[in-house]
């Protein structure tokens, strides 16, 4: 049992992150809140909608979608990765439809049947093919975020070309500090995070409205299907990008940590929606430093710390927090006031 | 206590017997990589690692199966799920507790991490707005992350016996040792005799709570208990199928069962056959090769039992509905064209002559020639027309005249009953009686057929035509 917990050396823990390979910290901590965010942005929607075992699902069958991409194409194109992902969330999405309108199977067992294969299915390819592929389980299991900055490389061709086309990355102050340095991982889940957040601001009331009260939505005219599928393609690209850093499993709590400590705090999405942001940095930074400090997987230690945020959400929230109900309901004894609060209507439907 | 019980019972104490003369050394990794040989070795039994993969993989099957049902019919597939995520830091202080791979340390980590996790989860829902699927998902990724830091910060500890440890995360039943298969069984046989000792509350409180409330069934302690179960067959399964799909092999093999039964009972044991195939299925195959890991070749041959009762079970089978539906809709256009010569005959008033030409055929049921004669081909392929040579019409049989004679009855029986007992408008009953007329069973007919007049005849002014009515005289 002992030195199982290393002591908490201030210079060691805090202080050599920064200085003596900051480059590398400055990296993971970014890929890290990239990650984290897309996932959190996305899950809000899927809390909102319900929707956390699909996020479940989705973010354990893009295994199958990424091993049986470089089994068909050899190598690690993340073009391939995407199209296997994609494939591999379309396939999900069917077999639970399948199975959900041909049988009995409840909606729960079917997304349990669908996705449970699939990521068995990955897994098998992986350990009968990995050596191949420079992929392995545990990978799979808590990815490899700390390996990331190792490969900083300037940008493939076909990227600053096409990113010559793309008006906002033309823009200096972004693109001069990018070009040359930026990891192409860090720099594809940046853009992710950036398209995630670019769509969620164009289809914002879409979302909104569809996400809270779907029959208003389909009163209004918005297709709730292209919704609802469009939700789910996002949710893929988005798993595969994060699987990388983060392994298939951790992505679940990348989905909903943020979202879900968020929704704690507020109940007006703008609002929700930077908490997220808040979130995800912040656990991105103590991650590294708890996971510096117990000496273990970076990925988990970020997570780790992200609940850790959402308990202090949990207990110090000013307005419903576990110590304003303990304070509130122990001098007086009627425990009227009932769970939600003021505003709890929004959310319930 | 019912013979059945008792047997249930007897059994599960017999079990826990086998596996202490199954006691043998354990050997370490298999160094042969032929996979006609391995599969030879697994079949004869011929060593010590194989039968307690077996063994390992029956009881797991048991288990699972028989906790998956409950978790079928609850509903409660996410929490399975969130279950066996959660035990995983429960695992790594289980080997925390000696540095080594202690059967009994790590069943007791694994089993409180997963009851801290429930009682978090009931804890969250409790004093937060977070719906059920929020919470289940975040305790299940919390407890997860924590297991995973827990797990690399073991394997990158100086001391201590690591290896195994990795083995929870996929499963390896080659790695069972006799210990192992033993707390296994002891788990089983608890399992096993208290689900039957239990069988009529748990049925009750699983299908109406509110039921079972009310008979004073004790459900918070109901609920309480299969968790505990439900957490024990979690723990149990882990070496061999791995935390990440031990919820596979709690839902797959029951929804399977769920499939072929309505009946609770015949639920729980479908699902433990099912669950004992794919867990002796996956172990062979895994065995087949060195180093394959256990739990997803367990989880694919679930999930293949469940794709072939999904498409070729009897009763609610894919395939089977697909089959029925394309005979029923081959049966109706027979019926239909019976129907349509029938008419033509009766226009003509009923002669001898059974004999209709295609053309008629074709302009009764404003269709073209190639469908009438594609028709008349069908019918004469089931006997209940002949099809004349070289003459451009068909000639129905003995058979097919009865068919028909029965089908038209049917439809205008209907139409009388629903304009003399149920008092529909006659032009209201046509299109009811064109679908019900394939479907009237007999008891139907002699119902009806009790309360007719004499001599009959259908809301438009037609006779309905006895049963094989006689050749040439119309009908009564």
């Amino acid at each position: 049992m002992t030195g199982l917990v290393p002591p908490l050396e201030w210079q060691r823990v805090f202080v050599e992150p920064w200085a003596a390979n900051s480059t590398s910290s400055a990296w993971i901590v970014l890929m890290g809140f990239f990650a984290t965010a897309t996932c959190g942005l996305v899950g809000n929607y899927l809390i909102l909608r319900r929707m956390v075992l699909v996020g479940d699902a989705i973010s354990h069958s893009v295994l199958a979608g990424i091993a049986g991409a470089f089994l068909l194409s050899g190598s690690r194109g993340s073009a391939w990765m995407f199209v296997g992902s994609l494939a591999a969330g379309i396939i999900t999405a069917l077999l639970i439809e399948a199975i959900h309108r041909h049988t009995r199977v409840k909606q729960d067992s079917a997304i349990g049947i669908a996705f449970t294969s699939l990521f068995a299915l990955g897994v098998v390819l992986i350990s009968l093919y990995g050596g191949r592929v420079d992929l392995d389980q545990e990978c799979v299991l808590y990815g490899e975020i700390a390996n990331v900055p190792v490969t900083v490389e300037p940008l493939p061709e076909s990227l600053s070309r096409l990113a010559a086309h793309v008006p906002l990355l033309q823009a200096e102050f972004l693109w001069r500090g990018v070009d040359l340095v930026m990891p192409p991982d860090v720099l594809r889940m940046a853009l992710l995070l950036m398209a995630t957040g670019a769509l969620i601001g164009v289809f914002y009331k879409e979302l909104l409205v569809s996400s809270f009260d779907a029959s208003l939505a389909v009163s209004l005219g918005i297709p709730a299907a292209v919704v609802h599928y469009g939700i789910m393609g996002i949710l893929s690209l988005v798993a595969v990008s994060a699987f990388e850093a983060v392994g298939a499993i951790l992505v679940i709590a990348m989905l909903i940590l943020p979202g879900a400590t968020a929704q704690l705090l507020s109940q007006r999405l703008p609002v929700i929606l930077g908490l997220t942001l808040l979130h995800a940095a912040l656990s991105a930074v103590t991650g590294l430093h708890l996971g510096t400090w117990l000496d273990c997987s970076i990925a988990g230690a970020m997570v780790v710390a992200g609940g850790g945020w959402f308990a202090l959400a949990w207990v110090f929230n000013p307005r419903e927090g576990l110590l304003r109900r303990v304070l509130r309901s122990a001098p007086r004894h009627d425990a009227a006031q009932p769970a939600g609060g003021i505003g709890s209507k929004e959310h319930s439907r | 206590m019912t013979p059945r019980r008792a047997i249930a019972l007897l059994l599960a104490c017999g079990l826990l017997l086998c596996t202490h003369t199954a006691w043998a050394d354990r050997i370490g990794d298999i160094t042969s990589t032929d996979w006609r040989e391995q599969a030879w070795r697994f079949v004869t039994l011929a060593d010590p690692a194989v039968r307690f993969a077996l063994a390992g993989s029956i009881l797991l099957g048991l288990n699972c199966g028989l906790l998956g049902g409950f978790i079928v019919v609850r509903r409660m597939a996410l929490f399975g799920d969130m279950l066996s995520h959660a035990v995983l830091p429960g695992v790594a202080l289980g080997f925390l507790w000696n540095m080594s791979k202690d059967p009994v340390a790590i069943f007791v980590g694994a089993t409180l991490a997963g009851l801290a996790g429930a009682a978090l989860v009931g804890l969250l829902r409790r004093t937060t707005r977070l719906k059920e699927d929020t919470v289940l998902g975040l305790v299940l990724a919390l407890f997860f992350a924590g297991g995973i830091c827990m797990v690399t910060r073991i394997q990158s500890l100086p001391q201590g016996n690591k290896s195994g440890i990795d083995k929870f995360l996929f499963g390896q039943a080659a790695a069972l040792g006799p210990g192992d298969v033993q707390l296994m069984a002891a788990v089983t046989v608890l399992a096993l005799a208290l689900v039957c000792l239990f069988y009529k509350e748990l049925l009750v409180a699983s299908f109406d709570g509110a039921f079972a409330a009310s008979l004073r069934l004790p459900v918070a302690a109901l609920h309480f208990g299969l968790l505990l179960l439900l957490s024990f067959a979690v723990v149990v399964a882990l070496q061999a199928v791995g935390v990440v799909l031990v919820s596979a092999m709690l839902i797959t093999p029951a929804a399977a069962a769920y499939l072929l039964t309505d009946r609770l009972h015949r639920l729980l044991q479908g699902a433990m056959v099912m669950g004992v195939l794919a867990g002796v299925g996956g172990a062979f195959i895994s065995f087949l090769g060195t180093n394959l890991p256990t739990g997803p070749f367990m989880v694919l041959t679930a999930s293949a039992i469940f794709a072939i009762v999904f498409l070729f079970g009897e009763r609610r089978g894919v395939l089977m509905r697909w089959w029925r539906r394309r005979a029923q809709a081959a049966r109706v256009r027979r019926e239909n064209t019976l129907k349509a010569v029938f008419h033509i005959l009766e226009s003509r008033g009923l002669g001898h002559v059974r004999s209709v030409a295609l053309h008629e055929l074709a302009a009764h049921r404003q269709g073209t020639m190639a469908t009438a004669r594609s028709e008349a081909r069908v019918l004469a392929g089931h006997g209940l027309a002949t099809l004349p040579a070289g003459a451009e019409s068909l000639d129905l049989t003995h058979e097919g005249w009865q068919r028909a004679c029965e089908i038209v009855r049917n439809h205008r029986l209907w139409e009388w009953y629903l304009t003399h007992q149920m008092a529909i408008a006659p032009d209201h009953v046509h299109a009811d009686a064109e679908n019900i007329e394939h479907l009237l069973g007999e008891d139907a007919v002699r119902q009806i057929e009790r309360a007719l007049p004499p001599s009959p005849v259908d809301p438009h002014g037609r006779p309905i035509p006895a049963l094989g009515a006689g050749r040439g005289e119309r009908t009564p």
